[in-house]
């Protein structure tokens, strides 16, 4: 099976867009070439834009752009695309409701050998706490292809976390997503877990090893963090009994703590979060998945603690 | 149709303006009337001397100028303009920073039509208009003039870095159609901008990062306008108007005090303060 990364579907994307009349443009800050824009910026040098290393300027040339019609995605590698302009994305796109699409790179732990500093993994939390915000992590190339889409055609600000990391494919041609969306890609009753972005194929494979010691896990990509699936989620939490989260984020703030809000109102369920605890450090992406207890044998021995506990 | 009045009639508006802010902030009780009141002829002279395009009937006209409050903490000044044109009534001035009111404490675009984006978190505005620019450019169909992009900055406010990524990025992408005032009181929260972190040789930097620089008195509505029709008539690289200002101009008491950047006048100033604006009133009538 081919591995892809999810940024690979991102500049490949917005040609299509762009060939299909959608009026979207990127703004890129010096990593065209990574974030693949560079796509864009080929075959339509008129919808590109680099404001170099500047990533306020970015968000803030994005919001401008949008002020006249355009639908601007803004490029970057997660930690510096986010961080560096968290208050331009707070105060400019997300109050005045701007239809402008945050969409980096590079997220998570498994941007690997670059280090803690290139490693964002407090983005989720920063993102999903903005009103008028939603956010999207997609778990392979084609659910990012499927997430760029819903951006685009989705009124007012997005956010699209994407990786470096190549990961198996999850999805064939046919999907589409939405907004919420959840899919319960693997059915079963002793335990649910519920994944994003890189962890969705993880996950799965955690799924397998568990069945060989008769643990039957039901697997879920959670592909909208916010909104979240709910009835989704609070079905499969009600069969199972049992809820365990799973990304390549602060566990403070991430995916797992949205569904803790949402069960802990709705549905309390015993919980467990599989996640980052502290910065990450240099090493390639899959011996870092290990290390973390982030690769599908760390998940199944956390999810089988959780179920004979 | 924008409006066009002559320098004398803009004198007078500008003198309107002063005593909405004075009155909205008073009422507030809270607010910056000083550097709104260091802007108030820079505004003035963009909505009535004729060189912003706009439709006074309709705020959000498709084919207006825009015009981005960088130093959104002006609000009050904004919204005096507004209501000028009947964009905010009468009955609204006493309304500022209260609940349910149009007029936020910083200009929300979501409540008040006329407000191009939210403002108020300093640093964001000219990054934001140049995107705009950008985009109108790109737009103008060959040999028409472009949609033009107005941009109000207060000088300590240049103390955020952002500013200059986008001070690089204008001239860069060859922006005409970005005007920038630079609001130049000198004075800050904590004090004197040129002590509590310099901006320098303003003008030389500016030049420096290949802007247009015309430096000029930024209570002179002649000397505005002029410097207005000359930034609309360049078409090489985007123009900074940089304004030598008082802060809380137009009111003795408030005129170059860092005091009164972010409080309200009380009962007894708030007369003094109106009492100040009416006598320029007398003053500007009789220079007719």
């Amino acid at each position: 099976m081919a591995k892809r990364a999810t940024r690979e579907a991102f500049g490949e994307t917005l040609v299509e867009l762009a060939n299909e009349g959608v009026n979207v443009c990127a703004v890129d800050a010096d990593l065209a070439g990574s974030t693949t824009t560079n796509k864009l910026q080929k075959a339509y040098p008129d919808r590109f834009v680099d404001v170099g290393i500047a990533e306020q300027d970015m968000i803030g040339v994005a919001s401008g752009l949008a002020l006249t019609g355009r639908i601007p995605f803004t490029a970057s590698f997660a930690v510096f695309g986010v961080g560096r302009c968290y208050d331009q994305i707070r105060n400019t796109v997300c109050d005045s409701n701007l239809n402008v699409k945050v969409c980096p790179t590079h997220a998570g732990i498994t941007v690997g050998e670059d280090g803690a500093t290139h490693e964002m993994l407090e983005d989720i939390g920063m993102m999903r706490a903005l009103p008028n915000m939603r956010v999207l992590v997609p778990a392979d190339y084609r659910a990012a292809k499927a997430a760029i889409r819903i951006a685009a055609t989705t009124p007012g600000p997005v956010y699209v976390r994407m990786g470096r990391h190549k990961v198996p494919e999850v999805y064939d041609e046919s999907f589409v997503g939405g907004l919420p969306y959840a899919g319960v890609l693997r059915e079963g009753s002793d335990a649910t877990i519920l994944a994003c972005g890189v962890e969705v194929a993880q996950s799965l494979a955690a799924a397998d090893i568990l069945a060989k010691s008769g643990i039957s896990a039901e697997v879920i990509d959670v592909f909208s963090v916010k909104p979240l699936a709910e009835d989704v989620i609070l079905s499969s939490a009600e069969k199972t009994g049992r809820v365990v989260t799973v990304e390549e984020h602060m566990v403070s703030t991430g995916m797992g703590s949205a569904v803790a809000s949402l069960l802990a109102e709705k549905h309390p369920t015993p919980m467990r979060f599989v996640g980052m605890r502290s910065f990450g450090t240099s090493a390639p992406g899959d011996v870092l998945l290990e290390h973390f207890g982030l690769d599908g044998a760390g998940i199944a021995r956390q999810v089988e603690e959780f179920v004979r506990a | 149709m924008s409006i066009t009045k002559t320098t004398h009639e803009t004198r007078l508006i500008a003198n309107s303006m002063r005593h909405d802010i004075i009155t909205m902030v008073s009422k507030a009780k809270s607010g910056h009337p000083g550097g709104s009141l260091s802007c108030t002829d820079i505004l003035a002279t963009l909505f009535f001397t004729g060189v912003m395009n706009y439709d006074e009937n309709d705020p959000s006209s498709p084919e207006r100028d825009f015009l981005i409050l960088s130093k959104g903490h002006a609000a009050p000044a904004l919204y005096a303009a507004f209501h000028q044109l009947g964009w905010v009534r009468d009955d609204e001035l006493g309304t500022l920073r209260q609940l349910g009111t149009r007029l936020q404490g910083h200009p929300d675009r979501n409540a008040l039509p006329g407000v191009e984006v939210c403002s108020g978190s300093l640093g964001q505005g000219l990054s934001i208009a140049a995107g705009a620019a950008l985009g109108f450019l790109a737009d103008a169909p060959e040999g028409a003039h472009p949609r033009h992009v107005f941009c109000v900055c207060g000088d300590g406010e240049l103390q955020e870095g952002s500013n200059w990524e986008a001070l690089m990025f204008a001239p860069n992408h060859g922006l005409s159609n970005l005007t920038m005032f630079l609001d130049l009181n000198n004075l800050q929260i904590d004090g004197d901008v040129r002590k509590v972190n310099s901006l320098g040789d303003v003008d030389a930097k500016l030049a420096a990062f290949g802007w247009h620089v015309i430096h000029t008195d930024g209570h002179d509505i002649e000397r505005l306008h002029a410097a207005v029709e000359d930034a609309l008539g360049f078409s090489v690289a985007p123009t900074a108007i940089v304004c030598d200002t008082v802060k809380g101009k137009g009111v003795s008491f408030m005129e170059n005090e860092a005091g009164w950047h972010g409080k309200a006048p009380n009962e007894e100033e708030t007369a003094l303060a109106l009492a100040d604006l009416d006598a320029e009133r007398v003053q500007i009538e009789k220079e007719a």
